[in-house]
């Protein structure tokens, strides 16, 4: 097929509000939904001035040419998407695929193990995979029954789900590596693990399926800038060798990576950005929901307009 | 060393009566003993507060002063020095008559993009390096006098715009918006094809924009450049990666020819203990973060970058300097280079040298890192180097460092490796039947830029390794050329890859 003229304009086809401070975004990018596999990402930017902000695509749809994004608001960024982007809007810039997909294959029994908003993009390599023809086991946390998403997608996507939440709100309460060692003692050890979700939940994980002897792949959230390969800004230590997450991963063997090098690099901006969030929460002390100030510029506007 | 130096202060330069029109009547003699001509510079004490130009180039009596100084050769070795042939002699003459439209036009037809040359150019190792007044004087200024030409041809509104042939209903897509992607999209225009750009960035202009300062190289000459592109046609989507969005291999269903110039974008580390610690970048992340994303604007922009006082740039080469001199700009108090050489051996530009030691940038030959340790949050605190000293010439021919038992402790809180970079692997990779060297450079013909894939040129960075703009540039027209012969021909002789 011929590359479309209209290459990703990055329109904002729908918005709606998951959870508390998670938001899912439908997007118009025809070529990326073409191309998009389970475990690739794309680069956001906002506007002019932006940040470069990498998110995983959870959902496309070829067809109509859209692909979905499903985002926790956890800075100026992403607090910025909530507030002020409504259906119709543009982002300045979605560029992707990136990364590595996953590797869909034939494994055998595989536990998919999403925590937070990691169910978002579990949720196409669960789809994945059972097409495969593996059995697949969905393990979900949250740490309230609020903050749980995508339960229904993944109970199609999947041949049996266990759900935990720290609080014991909805499901077992507990962790989800509680639930990996119940479900390895009522049906033995898995051929395959695939975790994703906060990088504490995905260390534990890997420790405990370590020990259980179950191969882990989990998808690795560094600080990106260009998300070609060009910066190294995204390079963890897996196995003692240096990678780029964005064209080597973002996928990779749980058992080798450094997270304790990974969390702290992360980290490394915090100080500077939690002012700006701070600016901006001052500026809108409500839920994203309420937020009237792209409304009221929208209606301006659109007064305007002939 | 070369002589091109005119600090410090040169000589008085004689009285010259400069006619309107015309070369004034001097003899060889007293063309002679005129004075390289200074060019204006912001002073370094006010320069290192800000991001704009640090040369302010030539005004229109300087540079026909510093015209008069070539001798205007029968046999001009200084063409042969410049990698593109720029008839030198022919628009320098133009410049010492007062002719400055006549001498732009000379410029250009062998340089599309000579504000930029006239900047970045390492000249001393080029044109400049030849020319015949530099064996007992400074050489000319070519690389200023042609920047003068530039930069009077945009300030007064004169840029000729690009003007297309009549269609040749030809398509050709061309993979990186670098200067060597840039260079051939322009003459690929002219000749009235349906030109497509492909950049995988939010911005054109590749290292021109993401790499090279703004005060080196004002981002506004890149976009200047760029518009030009467009208002003759040139289509440009930014935010597309080849070998992601698209494959080569689905553009070879669509266009006619492709050009790949996706440059050397792929950052070296030294893979030594400690090089992962919050504050150690590559150059490309910290000049990226500074000139693409504007981070020194945070957080009116949205990007940060480490907020330092004590730096470490590890690197000779101009991306080294870049680097030093970004961080004394962003406001550390201390900012060594760190390069295991001494000065005579380091690959920058002289002028960038120059410029580096008047901002104050600690040079530490002789030094290399093996080592860097983090305080308790994980950010660096030292960088342990080790004294090198100079032992036998290498097959660069220059003296190769060989390690001693003492150390150095620099106390640093940030460090930025600039030792080189690699070629970009996304389209390599996700291009079956394109062949590479081993470190994954595509094979090229060096003539014609034609690749192992039929319809598939390639130029610059990618072919060359990290190299300079003028390659790029030349790189770029090569590939032209050799498209334009192929689309009207249609015949693809087997290339010679010289691997
Ligand atoms: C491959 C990949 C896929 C991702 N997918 C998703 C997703 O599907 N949904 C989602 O909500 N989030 C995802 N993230 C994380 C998301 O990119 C960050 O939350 C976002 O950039 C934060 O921006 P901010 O300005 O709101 O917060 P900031 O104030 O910038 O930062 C808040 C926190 O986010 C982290 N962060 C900051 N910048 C980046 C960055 N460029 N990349 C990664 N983390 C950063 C910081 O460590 C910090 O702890 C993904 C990250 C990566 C690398
Ligand atoms: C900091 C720095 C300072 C320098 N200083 C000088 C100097 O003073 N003088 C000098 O002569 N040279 C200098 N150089 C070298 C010079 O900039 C390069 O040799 C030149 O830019 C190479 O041009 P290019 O067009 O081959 O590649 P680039 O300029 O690297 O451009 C390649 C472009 O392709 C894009 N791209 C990559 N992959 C893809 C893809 N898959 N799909 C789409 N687009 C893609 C990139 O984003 C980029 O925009 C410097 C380099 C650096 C990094
Ligand atoms: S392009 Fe570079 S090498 Fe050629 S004349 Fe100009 S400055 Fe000299
Ligand atoms: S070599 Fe020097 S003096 Fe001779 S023509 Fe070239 S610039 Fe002029
Ligand atoms: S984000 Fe720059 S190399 Fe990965």
């Amino acid at each position: 097929m011929p590359p479309s003229d209209a290459l990703p304009h990055a329109v904002v086809v729908a918005k709606d509000f998951l959870a508390p401070k998670v938001t899912r975004y439908v997007i118009s990018a025809p070529d990326i939904a073409r191309r998009r596999r389970p475990g690739q990402f794309v680069i956001v930017r906002l506007h002019e001035g932006g940040e470069r902000i990498p998110l995983t695509i959870a959902d496309g749809d070829p067809a109509k040419g859209t692909i979905t994004l499903i985002v926790q608001e956890v800075g100026k960024s992403t607090a910025e998407m909530a507030h002020l982007i409504r259906a119709g809007d543009s982002f300045a810039d979605v560029v992707g695929p990136l990364g590595m997909p996953t590797h869909i294959g034939k494994f055998g029994r595989i536990l998919a193990v999403g925590g937070g908003i990691g169910v978002a993009p579990l949720h196409p390599i669960a789809q994945g995979m059972h097409k495969a023809g593996n059995h697949v086991v969905g393990i979900l946390g949250a740490r309230t029954k609020d903050l749980l998403i995508m339960e229904e997608e993944m109970r199609r996507a999947c041949d049996s789900v266990r759900i935990v939440t720290d609080d014991g709100s909805y499901g077992e309460k507990g962790l989800v590596t509680d639930a990996i060692r119940a479900e390895t003692e009522a049906s033995g050890k898995a051929d395959l693990c695939v975790a994703i979700g906060p990088l504490i939940m995905m260390r534990e994980t890997a420790k405990v399926t370590a020990m259980l002897g179950i191969k882990t792949l989990v998808s690795l959230n560094p600080v990106m800038v260009d998300g070609t390969g060009m910066c190294g800004g995204c390079r963890v230590t897996v196995n003692g060798e240096s990678k780029f997450v964005c064209v080597d991963g973002p996928e990779f063997d749980g058992h080798g990576v450094d997270f304790d090098e990974l969390l702290r690099r992360q980290r490394f901006y915090v100080p500077q950005e939690r002012s700006t969030y701070e600016t901006f929460l001052r500026e809108h002390d409500h839920e994203p929901k309420d937020c009237k100030l792209r409304r009221m510029e929208a209606a301006a506007t659109d007064k305007d307009s002939p | 060393m070369t002589t091109n130096n005119e600090r410090p202060a040169s000589p008085a330069t004689p009285p010259i009566e400069l006619p309107e029109h015309g070369e004034p009547k001097i003899s060889n003699k007293d063309r002679m003993a005129i004075p390289r001509q200074p060019i204006a510079e912001q002073p370094a004490a006010e320069r290192v507060n800000n991001f704009f130009e640090v040369a302010l180039g030539y005004d229109q009596k300087t540079a026909r002063i510093e015209a008069l100084r070539c001798i205007q050769c029968k046999k001009p070795l200084c063409i042969d020095g410049c990698p593109v042939g720029i008839n030198i002699p022919g628009f320098i003459k133009k410049i010492a008559e007062g002719d400055f439209e006549a001498g732009i036009g000379i410029l250009k037809q062998d340089n599309v993009l000579p504000a930029i040359c006239g900047r970045v150019c390492p000249q001393e190792e080029q044109c400049e390096k030849v020319c015949t007044v530099g064996k007992k004087n400074p050489p000319v200024a070519i690389g200023r006098l042609e920047r003068f030409l530039a930069d009077w041809e945009r300030e007064t509104g004169k840029m000729t715009p690009i003007v297309p042939a009549a269609s040749t209903g030809k398509k050709v897509a061309i993979v990186g918006a670098g200067p060597a992607g840039l260079t051939a999209a322009a003459d690929l225009a002219r000749l009235g094809h349906d030109v497509t750009i492909f950049e995988a960035l939010h911005r054109p202009g590749g290292v021109l924009v993401y790499g090279i300062p703004e005060f080196r190289l004002p981002k506004k000459i890149v976009e200047i450049e760029v518009n030009m592109l467009k208002k003759a046609g040139v289509k440009l989507h930014n935010s597309v990666v080849i070998g992601q969005t698209i494959p080569v291999e689905e553009l070879r269903d669509t266009y006619d020819a492709i050009f790949v110039a996706t440059g050397a974008g792929l950052p070296y580390f030294m893979n030594i203990p400690g090089e992962n610690l919050n504050g150690i970048y590559s150059a490309n992340e910290y000049l990226t973060r500074v000139n693409l994303m504007r981070a020194y604007d945070f957080p009116s922009a949205d990007t940060p970058v480490a907020k330092s006082e004590n730096v470490a740039v590890i690197g000779g080469g101009n991306v080294a300097m870049d680097s030093a001199r970004t961080a004394k700009r962003l406001g550390a108090k201390n900012v060594y280079n760190v390069y295991r050489r001494t000065r005579v051996e380091m690959p920058a530009r002289l002028e960038e040298i120059h410029h580096a030691e008047e901002e104050g940038i600690q040079f530490t030959f002789l030094h290399n890192p093996i080592r860097y340790e983090g305080d308790k949050d994980g950010r660096v605190k030292k960088a342990i180097c080790q004294v090198m000293k100079l032992g036998e010439p290498d097959a660069s021919g220059r003296r190769r460092p060989v390690p001693t038992d003492e150390v150095l402790e620099l106390d640093v809180d940030t460090v930025v490796v600039a030792i080189g970079n690699g070629p970009n692997p996304l389209v390599p990779r996700t291009t079956e039947g394109l062949k590479t060297k081993k470190w994954g450079n595509i094979l090229a013909e060096r003539s014609s830029g034609r690749t192992s894939l039929k319809g598939v040129w390639a130029g610059g960075d990618i072919v060359l390794g990290a190299a300079t703009v003028i390659l790029a540039m030349g790189a770029g027209r090569a590939a032209a050329r050799s498209i334009q012969q192929y689309l009207t021909t249609g015949e693809w002789p087997e290339p010679t890859l010289d691997s």
